[in-house]
């Protein structure tokens, strides 16, 4: 029996949660489309995975999350960790290598972390954050702290052991932990219907863990909104784990490296058309917001991007004298006397 | 002073600093009430509860990955993999977040994890549950490698090690859990990064981990018998590693042997005997010899076992030979 996509809530998501929502998805979009266009200029070295497409999923758990509640991503991690609050400009600049990066130049794009933010870090071994979120939950049960841990994976990351592993710990230690899939539909070239045993890779497997399964739209603020409210207050309230698969599709290749040639064009039209930021863009004019207020919050977020950009720019390299610091707590790297 | 034995000894550290910090949880695969396959945690569950000391699944990804989440996020937990063999399963969670989520973050985290394992040879297990491994250890930047080879060393060492801020993989040789040895009263903490020197000799220096100290000590009364009068060093931290001490021994004695359990290829010996040719290679009067495992998988049957670990036998005649 497979998972069905549930309904949009019946609530109604509130004017300046909606907003808020819109002014997130915008911002986090745009962020990746100049992140893109650094590539281009070949400013921005080494990979980088976006996630231009899956806004939504980003935005709607950001907004439903406490500021002291736990984020956990992987390396197409951008937006989960800016949606925290990070700094744009620290961000823009860890992809660029510079020394005002966010990880002084240490970690790069797969590894953006803002602790300060509850952005616990972007793993990039696919699965690992898994288990690692489920600790950090354990740690907030035990510290009766009343902090959720959210952990953010793709499609492909429900066919390795430490998903599996991860879900069975929550589970049997009724962790505030959340669980959420976004299922791109591809894992790197190869979509993952064509290797996975049932159609839904999370949501099918959610009954093997006692767990109901989520299926949502990832595309759909309203609807992550939602689910992320739900599914955290369950958390938060001792109900234990969740498990969400949100459909989405990324809008570009798997990273820099892939123009996504495997995609049959009517599929990639078919996405495009559900589109989170633009779909989202004619709700809030069709709920009576005024086209002047959505236009307001694009040039906004256009303007907080372009500044991000600049003082990325201005940034110096790395400082080459960071290399041997930080492997210890004592600030250093020392292994010998 | 009371005499416990090696398994005691390690459930006495980790008694002592879960009183001392109600941060400090335990987990592991039949720690709890079993008291551990090794029976080297026993009467923990009983005394610090459910909660504080918790059986997992057969799940080491999920129990390396959720202490280093905790780790991450305030508490300071001791991860029990049963057999070191088992760290395969495992070593995406130690070798690539455990070990460098502190310094790809440049310092945002600090994580306070301490991973026992049983470690080593001797018990006729085969070659998926004997191996020594603290070279795979060692070659992981951002992890802290102890191996202690005595009672009081297991207590104290392993008591350091929960109190460190950073990650430390601590092993625990099998073929030691039944020795006993004096322990000191009242809390007892070592400091990680010190070797220690069990015997002074001026002949030769002999440097041994965990389990082949000893039988460098064994080996070293012999050779005094044989007119060798030999000092060995108890490394005890792999990282951070005593150069000093093991410099010091070196230059006085001029001559050094190290052995280990470990297969040969990449034991921390061969490091050792590139940092002592490095930096004191006037000071030699004689080659640098490694005595180890041949570079092979550990095979079960006594007889192969013991023939394939060093043995006193061995440490005897290979230092004898080579100084002749």
């Amino acid at each position: 029996m497979s998972a069905r996509v549930e309904k949009p809530p019946a609530a109604e998501v509130d004017r300046p949660t909606r907003l808020r929502l819109y002014q997130l998805m915008v911002e986090l979009r745009d962020f990746e489309q100049r992140a893109y266009e650094l590539f281009l200029e070949n400013l921005v070295r080494g990979t980088s995975h976006l996630a231009l497409g899956q806004e939504a999923i980003s935005a709607g758990y950001a907004v439903a999350m406490r500021a002291d509640d736990y984020t956990f991503c992987t390396y197409r991690g951008h937006g989960h960790t800016l949606a925290r609050g990070a700094s744009m400009a620290a961000a823009m600049a860890e992809l660029l290598g510079r020394g005002n990066g966010m990880l002084h130049g240490k970690g790069g794009s797969m590894h953006l972390t803002d602790v300060k933010h509850g952005a616990m870090g972007s793993y990039a071994i696919v699965g690992a954050h898994l288990p690692i979120a489920a600790g950090a939950a354990w740690s907030a049960q035990v510290r009766k702290s009343g902090q959720v841990a959210v952990c953010f994976f793709g499609d492909g990351t429900t066919n390795i052991g430490a998903f599996h592993e991860a879900l069975n710990l929550a589970v049997i230690w009724k962790l505030p932990v959340v669980f959420v899939c976004e299922n791109n539909q591809y894992m790197e070239y190869t979509p993952i219907r064509s290797v996975t045993a049932v159609e839904h890779p999370a949501a099918d497997r959610a009954s093997a863990y006692g767990l109901e399964p989520i299926l949502v739209d990832g595309n759909d603020a309203d609807v992550m909104y939602e689910t992320a409210r739900q599914t955290i207050d369950t958390a938060r309230t001792g109900g234990g784990p969740s498990l969400v698969e949100a459909l989405t599709y990324r809008h570009g290749g798997h990273s820099r490296a892939d123009p996504a040639k495997y995609r049959p064009d009517a599929e990639v039209r078919e996405w495009l058309s559900r589109d989170p930021v633009t779909r989202y863009r004619e709700r809030l004019l069709a709920a009576g917001i005024g086209e002047a207020e959505v236009n307001e919050i694009e040039t906004r977020a256009q303007q907080k991007v372009d500044a991000a950009t600049e003082e990325a720019r201005k940034g110096a390299p790395a400082a080459v004298d960071g290399i041997e610091r930080q492997v210890w707590s004592d600030g250093g790297a020392a292994w010998r006397n | 002073m009371a005499e416990l034995s090696f398994r005691e000894a390690i459930a006495a550290g980790i008694a002592q600093e879960m009183e001392r910090d109600p941060m400090v949880y335990f987990i592991g695969e039949d720690v709890g009430a079993a008291g551990g396959v090794f029976k080297a945690t026993v009467g923990l569950f009983e005394r610090f509860g459910p909660d504080r000391v918790r059986d997992t699944p057969i799940s080491e990804q999920a129990i390396i990955g959720a202490a280093m989440g905790a780790a991450m996020t305030g508490l300071r937990p001791i991860a029990e993999i049963m057999f070191s063999d088992f760290l395969a399963t495992c070593w995406d969670m130690i070798a690539n977040q455990v070990a460098k989520t502190r310094y790809m973050t440049d310092g945002q985290v600090s994580i306070p994890l301490v991973i026992r394992t049983a470690n080593g040879g001797g018990t006729r297990f085969g070659a998926q549950h004997s191996q020594s491994l603290e070279n795979w250890a060692m070659a992981v930047p951002g992890l802290k490698v102890v191996a202690p080879s005595t009672p009081a060393d297991a207590k104290g060492l392993l008591a350091a090690a929960i109190r460190d801020p950073d990650p430390v993989i601590f092993f625990e040789q099998k073929s030691l859990y039944g020795v006993k040895g004096e322990v000191p009263d009242g809390e007892h903490v070592e400091r990680l990064g010190e070797a220690k020197v069990r015997r002074d000799g001026n002949d030769c220096t002999i440097v041994a981990l965990a389990a082949m100290v000893p039988k460098a000590m064994q080996a070293a009364e012999q050779l005094a018998a044989d007119g060798i009068q030999a000092t060995v060093v108890d490394v005890r931290s792999l990282v951070p590693l005593d150069t000093q001490t093991i410099l010091r021994e070196v230059v006085k004695t001029g001559r050094l042997f190290t052995v280990e359990e470990n297969p040969r290829l990449c034991g921390w010996g061969a490091e050792l005997a590139s940092i002592v040719a490095d930096e004191c290679f006037d000071d030699l009067d004689g080659p640098i010899v490694r005595i180890t495992t041949p570079h092979v998988p550990l095979p079960a049957a006594d007889v192969l076992e013991d023939a394939a670990m060093p043995s006193v036998e061995r440490i005897r005649q290979t230092v004898r030979s080579s100084m002749r």
